[in-house]
C-alpha cells in the first residue's frame, strides 16, 4: 500500500496487475493496490488503516461500515474499491478534523448519550452528517430517515434522533436549548449527576479500539470450518496434504490439537462443551477444525473444499421432541436430554387453588432470541515467553483466563486477558466464542493469530436467549388478591449447558413478578435440543417468564372488572411482605412507588385510547388504539452463589489517582459510573481519576459484566477503596477524620476541619512497587444465603424494580402494530448518573420491542441480519423515563443495578396493549402482523 | 481485476459488450445484492463493472417514452423529475432498503436479481415497462413481464447486458402508488407489496388500470382480471365491493419466515384495496366530497 499524493506520473509507473485504484481518502490523495473488485470497506480498514470504519456485517443490513462517496453515504461493504477510483471518500477520522458539522455533531452525541457501545457510533455520525449538511435543523422523522440504515443495538436511537436533531442548536447554545448543560465533572459530587461517559470521546471519534482493530499487521488469519448440519458425524481427510496444497496455509488445528482439556463452560459442575466437536457435532455451526494462514493466503481460501466427510444424523431440535425421546441423547450423561431442572415453592398451592375466586391458565412459547451486538467476536492472541494474551472483546476477562488455562494446560497466570472495547455483549460474550481458537494457535505456533467472526458465524454458533414453553396457572381471591400460582417452564438450552442451569434457576425465583404469592410452585426444566446453545441474555429468562406471568394477570384483572394497573398495585410486593422465596426486605421494595408514579400517564393514555378508538369507529377506520401496561423485578448478582468484586486504587507520587477497574464496559457505562461512585468515596472529582484496565494483569478480578451487578458490587468495592483510601491518608497525615481532600501537582491537601488545612508532598513519600504511595485494594461480595430444596432463602442481596406502559395502535385489517409511545418506570436505588439510567432503559426497551414483535433465531434460516430482524431507528416510539429512587442499604449510595430489568417489562407490556387495542391475545412470540391478524379473526367478538 | 486496464473509470457500452462477447464474466452494478450474495467467498478474479460505463446511467425522454439507463440508482429516480405516473415508482425507490442502499443500488440489478420481493418491480409492471437489451451484434426490447422468468431468473444471455427500462409516454393524468408491507420500519423485505396505475377519461371513468402484487408470487404479478373489472367504473364510485378475495386467487405465496403464504394473500388484498382508494383520490378527475369520509388514523 502507498498512500499520500500519487501523482499522474507516478501512477504509469505503477505495474498494471495488479491495479492500483487511486482515489481521495478524507482529503489524501491514495493508491492502493489490490483486487479492485475487493470490498471498499476491507481495503480501507486492512490496506488504508481505516479502522474507524467498522464491519457488522459485510451484507448492507447495518450501516455501520458507512462512508461518504463524493458526498454521498454508501455501505462500505457493499461497494467495490474500483468503484471509488477517482472519487472523494470520507470517513469518521477525517470529516472530525475538517467538517465543522461532524464536529458540532460528536459533541451532541457525546452531550446526549448517543453513544454506548461506540460500535454503530461512526456509521450514524456519518450518515447524519450527510443529512444535517443539508437540514440544519431536522425533524424527528427526517432523522430516522436518513438513519434508518444503520442498525444500534444499545441505544434505543431515541438518545441518537434527539442528537442529530440538537446538534445545529447546540453549536449556538451549548446545551442550553436542548436542555443539556454539560455537567460539571470538577465538583467533589460526583453520584447522581448526569455527566458524560468519561469514555466517550474515543467513541465519537472514531478511535475506540474495538475487538477487530488492535491485531498487528503480520499476524495469522485463522478460519473455522463448521457444521453445515444441526447434527452431522464427521471423518478428516488427509490435513497434511491440505496444508502441503496450499501456500500460505501453515496449519490445521482440531480437537486432537488441545494440550489440556477440549471443554469449556461457565458453570463448574456443567462443563461440557468442546472447543472442536469431536467425533459428532451437535449443533449447525459447530467448529470442527480451524485453519491458519497468512491472511492474503486465507482471503483466497475457499473452505467449501477443506477435507471433510459429513455424514448427516438425526437431529432434535424441539425440546419437547428432546425430553420424550431418551433413544437419542444430545449428551450421552443426560438422561431425556436433561440438563437441569429448578423449583422454589411456597404456601399450598392445591387448597389455594381449592379455594380460588377466578383463575386463568394459559400456555406461551417464545423461541430464540439473537443478541445482535453490531460487532461481531473477533481479537488475536499473541504468545509472550510463556504467557498467553488474548486481545478482543468480552465481558468476562477473569472466567476467559481460567477457561483458556484449562484448555491450553496452562496455569492461570499464563494466560493474560485484554479486553479492547466491546461492541455490545448482552450477555453472550460472557461465554467463550474465538478465545480458544486464537490462543490455542497462537500458542503453538509461536506468532500472533486473529480471528474476526462473520456475521452468519456469530449468529450461528455463539449463545442465545432461551425458547421457552411455559404454563402458567394463576388464581385470585374474592378481592383480586393472587391467592395461587404455579409456573411450568422447559426452557430450550441447545447444544451446550452455558447459562441454562442460572436460567433454571433464576426463573422460579422471578417468574411470581413483584407482587405478594403466599401459594407459589415454579419449576423449570433446561432441555439440551441439536441447536445452537442457549446461554445468557439480558434478564436470564426472566423476560419470558414475565411475559406469560404479566399477559395472565391482564386476564385475571379483566375477569374481576379491575383496572389493570390497580390490580396490580393491589398485589405488589411491600416492605416486611416475603417473596416467593421467603425474603423480606426492610425499606427497599421499590415497585409500589414504579407503579405510582404511572397512574396519571395510565389514566391519560386510557382516556386518549378511548376517545381514538370512538372516533376510528365512527370514521370506519380499521386502527385501533390499545394500552399495555407491565411490571418487573430482577435480583443483582449471582443467584445465592458468592461473586465478588476487587477494585484496586492508588496514587502516585505525581499525584495522579489511578482506579485499577477490571469490569468490564460494554457499552453500560462502568467505566464511568464506578469512577463516579469511587471519586465520591473519595472526595475527589471525577476529572482527577485516571482509569487501568481491564486486563488480568494489572486489575483485580470484578467479576463478569452480568447479572446487573456491576453497578451494585463493583461500585460497592470502589465505594470502600476510595473510603479506605481516604482513611490511609488521613492517618498519614494524622488527621482525626479527612473533611475533604484536593490534588495539586504532587501536593495534598486534606481538610481536617474549617481551619485545620495540612498539606502532604506525595513526590517526597516512599512508593511501593507499583509506584504507588497510598493504595487501597477493597471487595465487596453481596450478602446471600442458599436456597434450600424448596428455593426458600437469601437468592440476592437486593432487587430493582420496574412498571413500563405503552400505547400502540393496531391495524386490524393488517395486523400490524404501530407502536405510539412508552413510559418506563424504574426503581434505581439511587441512579448514580441519571443520563446512563436513561439509555440503559431506552436500550432495554428496544430490546423488548423486538422480542414482542419481530424477533426469532430459527437455526440455518434466520442467521444474518436481513432475515432476523431488530428494531431500526424507526420502530423505537418515544420513551418518558421516570427515574424513581428507593435506596437500598446494600448499594453503593443506595444504588441498585439496572441493566436487566430495563427489558423485563416491555415485552409483556406490549402484548398486553395489543389485547386491549383488538382483543387478540398473543401467546407465540413473536407477535407479527401475521399472528395478530390471525388471533383478530379468531376472537369470538371479532372486529 | 475489473476489465479497466486503460482508463479505470470510463468504460463505453461497446467495451463493455466486448468484454461479454469474449466470455461470461460475473456483472457489478451497484453490488447491494453482488456482495451479500458472495458472502464470505473469495471475489471473483474478474468482474465487469456497469458502473463505469456513464452512458448507462440517467434518466432521458424521448417520443416514444421514457428510457431510465441500467445503472440509475434509486436515489437518481427519487431525485429525477418525472410525471405523476412515475410517483409509485418514487416511492418504491424511497423505501429499498436504506439511503445508504438507495444511493448505489440500481434499477437493473433490481431486476436482474430477480428477487420475488424486488421492490422495483410491480411499479415498473404497472407502467408496463420493458427492458432494453444489447449485446455486440444486437439489441432487443422484451416487455419486463417475459424478461423476469422466475426467481433469480432472467432471459438475459450471458453475452448480453441490460441497458435500460424503457417505460412508454403517459398521459399526464395517470396516477400511479406503491404499498410495501414490511415487519419494520427500515431495511426490511416485503412481506408483500402492491403497485397500481390509474388513468380515467373526462367523464371520471377508469380507462387504463394495473393492479401488480410483489412477493405473493415467484415473480411480481399482475392482477388483469381485477384489472378488467374497474375498467369503466366512476372514480367516485365505492369501488371496494369489486375488490373481492377470489381476485387474489390467482397469487401463489410461499411460507417463508417474513409470513405465510395465507396471510400474504390476505395481506395483498387489503393493500390492493388501500392502495387502489387512495391512487383514485390522487386523480384529477376525482373531485373531494363536500363530507369527508376519510377515517383518522387510517394508514394510507
Amino acid at each position: 500500500m502507498t498512500t499520500d499524493t500519487a501523482s499522474e506520473g507516478a501512477r504509469a509507473e505503477l505495474s498494471p496487475t495488479p491495479e492500483p485504484v487511486r482515489f481521495l481518502l478524507n482529503g489524501h490523495a491514495v493508491s492502493v493496490e489490490c483486487n479492485t473488485s475487493q470490498r471498499l470497506s476491507a481495503v480501507l480498514r486492512d490496506r488504508l488503516g481505516s479502522k474507524d470504519v467498522k464491519i457488522g456485517c459485510n451484507a448492507g443490513d447495518c450501516g455501520a461500515c458507512t462512508v461518504l462517496v463524493d458526498g454521498d453515504p454508501v455501505c462500505s461493504c457493499l461497494t467495490a474499491t474500483c468503484q471509488v477510483s477517482e472519487k472523494q471518500v470520507d470517513t469518521l477520522a477525517g470529516l472530525k478534523n475538517t467538517d465543522p458539522i461532524m464536529q458540532q455533531l460528536m459533541h451532541s452525541f457525546l452531550v446526549h448519550g448517543a453513544a454506548q457501545c461506540g460500535i454503530c457510533t461512526p456509521g450514524m455520525l456519518v450518515s447524519a452528517v450527510f443529512l444535517l449538511r443539508q437540514t440544519p435543523y431536522p425533524s424527528v422523522q427526517q432523522v430516522q430517515d436518513f438513519l434508518g440504515g444503520v442498525l444500534c443495538r444499545c441505544t434505543g436511537y431515541r438518545k441518537i434522533i434527539d442528537a442529530v436533531v440538537n446538534s445545529s442548536s447546540l453549536a449556538i447554545d451549548e446545551g442550553a436549548s436542548a436542555g443539556l448543560r454539560p455537567e460539571s465533572r470538577d465538583s467533589t459530587q460526583s453520584v447522581g449527576v448526569s455527566i458524560q461517559r468519561l469514555d466517550g470521546q474515543s467513541k465519537v471519534d472514531g478511535s475506540d479500539q474495538f475487538g477487530d482493530d488492535v491485531f498487528p499487521d503480520n499476524a495469522f488469519v485463522l478460519r473455522l470450518i463448521r457444521s453445515p448440519y444441526h447434527r452431522a458425524s464427521f471423518k478428516f481427510g488427509d490435513l497434511k496434504k491440505y496444508i502441503d496444497k496450499h501456500s500460505g496455509v501453515h496449519s490445521v488445528f482440531t480437537a486432537d490439537d488441545i494440550p489440556g482439556s477440549n471443554r469449556f463452560g461457565v458453570i463448574p459442575p456443567f462443563i461440557d462443551q468442546p472447543v472442536f466437536a469431536e467425533n459428532t457435532a451437535r449443533f449447525k455451526g459447530e467448529a470442527v477444525a480451524a485453519v491458519i494462514g497468512d491472511a492474503s493466503a486465507m482471503e483466497r481460501l475457499d473452505l467449501l473444499f477443506f477435507p471433510i466427510i459429513w455424514t448427516e444424523e438425526r437431529a432434535l431440535l424441539n425440546p419437547l421432541d428432546a425430553l420424550a425421546d431418551d433413544n437419542l441423547r444430545v449428551h450421552e450423561n443426560a438422561q431425556k436430554n436433561v440438563l437441569c431442572e429448578g423449583l422454589v415453592q411456597c404456601g399450598d398451592v392445591e387448597s389455594a387453588f381449592g379455594n380460588s375466586h377466578l383463575r386463568v391458565k394459559r400456555s406461551f412459547t417464545t423461541g430464540f432470541i439473537e443478541h445482535a451486538y453490531i460487532e461481531p467476536e473477533a481479537g488475536y492472541a499473541n504468545r509472550v515467553g510463556d504467557t498467553v494474551e488474548v486481545h478482543g472483546c468480552t465481558q468476562a476477562p477473569y472466567m476467559d483466563r481460567d477457561s483458556l488455562a484449562k484448555i491450553l494446560a496452562l496455569e492461570p497466570a499464563s494466560v493474560r486477558i485484554v479486553p479492547t472495547s466491546t461492541g455490545g455483549g448482552f450477555g453472550s460474550k460472557l461465554d467463550l466464542s474465538f478465545q480458544p481458537f486464537v490462543a490455542l494457535a497462537a500458542w503453538i505456533l509461536n506468532h500472533p493469530v486473529r480471528i474476526t467472526y462473520t456475521r452468519q458465524e456469530s449468529m450461528q454458533s455463539t449463545t442465545k436467549r432461551h425458547p421457552s414453553i411455559m404454563d402458567v396457572d394463576i388464581a385470585v381471591d374474592a378481592t383480586g388478591r393472587i391467592s395461587a400460582f404455579t409456573f411450568e417452564g422447559v426452557f430450550n438450552t441447545g447444544a451446550y449447558a452455558s447459562w441454562g442451569p442460572t436460567v433454571a434457576n433464576r426463573v422460579p425465583v422471578h417468574a411470581s413478578g413483584p407482587y405478594l404469592t403466599p401459594n407459589y410452585r415454579a419449576h423449570t426444566t433446561g432441555v439440551y435440543t441439536h441447536s445452537a446453545p442457549a446461554g445468557a441474555f439480558r434478564g436470564f429468562g426472566v423476560p419470558q417468564a414475565a411475559i406469560a406471568q404479566e399477559c395472565v394477570f391482564d386476564e385475571l384483572a379483566e375477569k374481576l372488572a379491575m383496572d389493570r394497573l390497580a390490580f396490580r398495585m393491589l398485589n405488589a410486593l411491600d416492605n416486611n411482605q416475603p417473596t416467593v422465596t421467603g425474603q423480606t426486605f426492610e425499606n427497599a421494595v421499590g415497585i409500589k412507588a414504579c407503579l405510582e408514579s404511572l397512574e396519571l400517564p395510565w389514566a391519560n393514555a386510557l382516556s386518549e385510547a378511548s376517545q381514538f378508538n370512538h372516533k376510528a369507529q365512527a370514521n370506519g377506520s380499521s386502527v385501533r388504539r390499545g394500552v399495555g401496561i407491565a411490571s418487573g423485578w430482577y435480583g443483582c448478582g449471582n443467584t445465592s452463589l458468592a461473586n465478588p468484586s476487587t477494585i484496586k486504587v492508588g496514587i502516585s507520587k505525581r499525584g495522579v489517582i489511578c482506579l485499577h477497574q477490571g469490569a468490564v464496559d460494554i457499552g453500560q457505562g462502568s467505566n464511568t459510573v464506578i469512577i463516579q461512585i469511587f471519586a465520591q468515596a473519595l472526595g475527589v472529582p471525577v476529572d482527577d481519576i485516571s482509569l487501568i484496565g481491564a486486563d488480568t494483569a494489572i486489575t483485580p478480578d470484578a467479576g463478569k459484566t452480568s447479572a446487573s451487578r456491576q453497578t451494585f458490587v463493583s461500585g460497592n468495592a470502589a465505594r470502600l477503596s476510595g473510603l479506605e483510601l481516604r482513611n490511609i491518608i488521613a492517618r498519614h497525615a494524622n488527621c482525626k477524620e479527612c473533611q475533604s481532600l484536593s490534588i495539586e501537582g504532587s501536593v495534598m491537601t486534606i481538610n481536617q476541619g474549617l481551619l485545620d488545612e495540612r498539606n502532604l508532598d506525595l513526590a517526597s513519600l516512599p512508593s511501593d512497587e507499583e509506584g504507588y504511595v497510598f493504595k487501597a485494594e477493597e471487595s465487596y461480595d453481596p450478602p446471600t444465603k442458599p436456597l434450600d430444596k424448596n428455593g426458600q432463602g437469601v437468592p440476592y442481596a437486593l432487587y430493582g424494580y420496574a412498571a413500563q406502559m405503552v400505547s400502540l395502535d393496531v391495524d386490524t385489517q393488517l395486523g400490524t402494530v404501530q407502536l405510539q409511545g412508552f413510559t418506563a418506570a424504574h426503581d434505581v436505588g439511587r441512579a448514580i448518573n441519571p443520563l446512563l439510567v436513561e439509555g440503559q432503559i431506552h436500550g432495554g426497551v428496544a430490546q423488548g420491542i423486538g422480542l414482542a414483535l419481530m424477533e426469532e433465531f430459527i437455526p440455518g434460516r434466520t442467521d444474518n441480519l436481513h432475515d432476523y430482524l431488530i428494531p431500526t431507528i424507526g420502530d423505537v416510539p418515544l420513551i418518558d423515563t421516570i427515574i424513581v429512587e428507593v435506596e437500598d442499604p446494600h448499594g453503593p449510595y443506595g444504588a441498585k443495578g439496572l441493566g436487566e430489568h430495563v427489558l423485563i417489562p416491555t415485552a409483556p407490556a406490549i402484548l398486553n396493549a395489543i389485547s386491549h387495542a383488538c382483543g387478540a391475545r398473543i401467546r407465540d412470540l413473536p407477535a407479527t402482523p401475521e399472528k395478530v391478524l390471525a388471533a383478530i379473526h379468531s376472537n369470538a367478538e371479532g372486529y | 481485476m475489473s476489465m479497466t486496464h486503460k482508463e479505470p473509470r470510463s468504460l463505453s457500452l461497446n467495451d463493455a459488450l466486448e468484454v461479454l462477447a469474449s466470455k461470461p464474466v460475473p456483472i457489478l452494478a451497484g453490488g447491494t445484492d453482488f456482495f451479500p450474495a458472495l458472502g464470505e467467498r473469495a471475489m471473483p478474479d474478474q468482474l465487469l463493472d456497469i458502473t463505469s460505463v456513464s452512458e448507462l446511467r440517467g434518466v432521458t425522454q424521448d417520443q416514444q417514452g421514457w428510457h431510465i439507463g441500467a445503472t440509475t440508482t434509486w436515489t437518481d429516480i427519487i431525485n429525477a423529475e418525472l410525471p405523476a405516473a412515475f410517483d409509485g415508482l418514487k416511492a418504491a425507490a424511497k423505501q429499498v432498503g436504506s439511503i445508504q442502499i438507495q444511493n448505489a443500488a440500481t434499477i437493473a440489478g433490481n431486476i436482474c436479481n430477480a428477487s420475488p420481493a424486488a421492490d422495483g418491480v410491480p411499479p415498473l409492471l404497472a407502467l408496463n415497462a420493458s427492458v432494453e437489451l444489447a449485446s455486440l451484434t444486437q439489441r432487443r426490447r422484451l416487455p419486463l413481464a417475459e424478461f423476469i422468468n422466475g426467481p433469480r431468473s432472467t432471459a438475459l444471455a450471458a453475452n448480453e447486458l441490460l441497458v435500460s427500462i424503457y417505460v412508454p409516454t403517459l398521459s399526464d393524468d395517470v396516477r400511479s402508488g406503491f404499498y410495501k408491507l414490511g415487519s419494520r420500519k427500515y431495511l426490511v423485505i416485503s412481506i408483500a407489496m402492491a403497485s397500481v396505475t390509474l388513468a380515467a377519461d373526462k367523464s371520471g371513468h377508469l380507462t387504463d388500470v394495473k393492479i401488480v402484487v410483489g412477493a405473493c408470487s415467484a415473480v411480481a404479478r399482475r392482477l388483469e382480471l381485477l384489472e378488467k373489472s374497474l375498467i369503466g367504473q366512476s372514480v367516485h364510485s365505492d369501488v371496494m365491493p369489486l375488490i373481492t378475495s377470489s381476485a387474489f386467487d390467482e397469487l401463489t405465496p410461499i411460507d417463508d419466515v417474513r409470513g405465510s403464504g395465507h396471510y400474504r394473500k390476505l395481506a395483498a388484498h387489503q393493500i390492493v384495496m388501500r392502495l387502489i382508494l387512495s391512487t383514485l383520490r390522487q386523480l384529477p378527475q376525482y373531485k373531494q366530497p363536500e363530507i369527508l369520509t376519510d377515517s383518522e388514523g387510517q394508514h394510507p
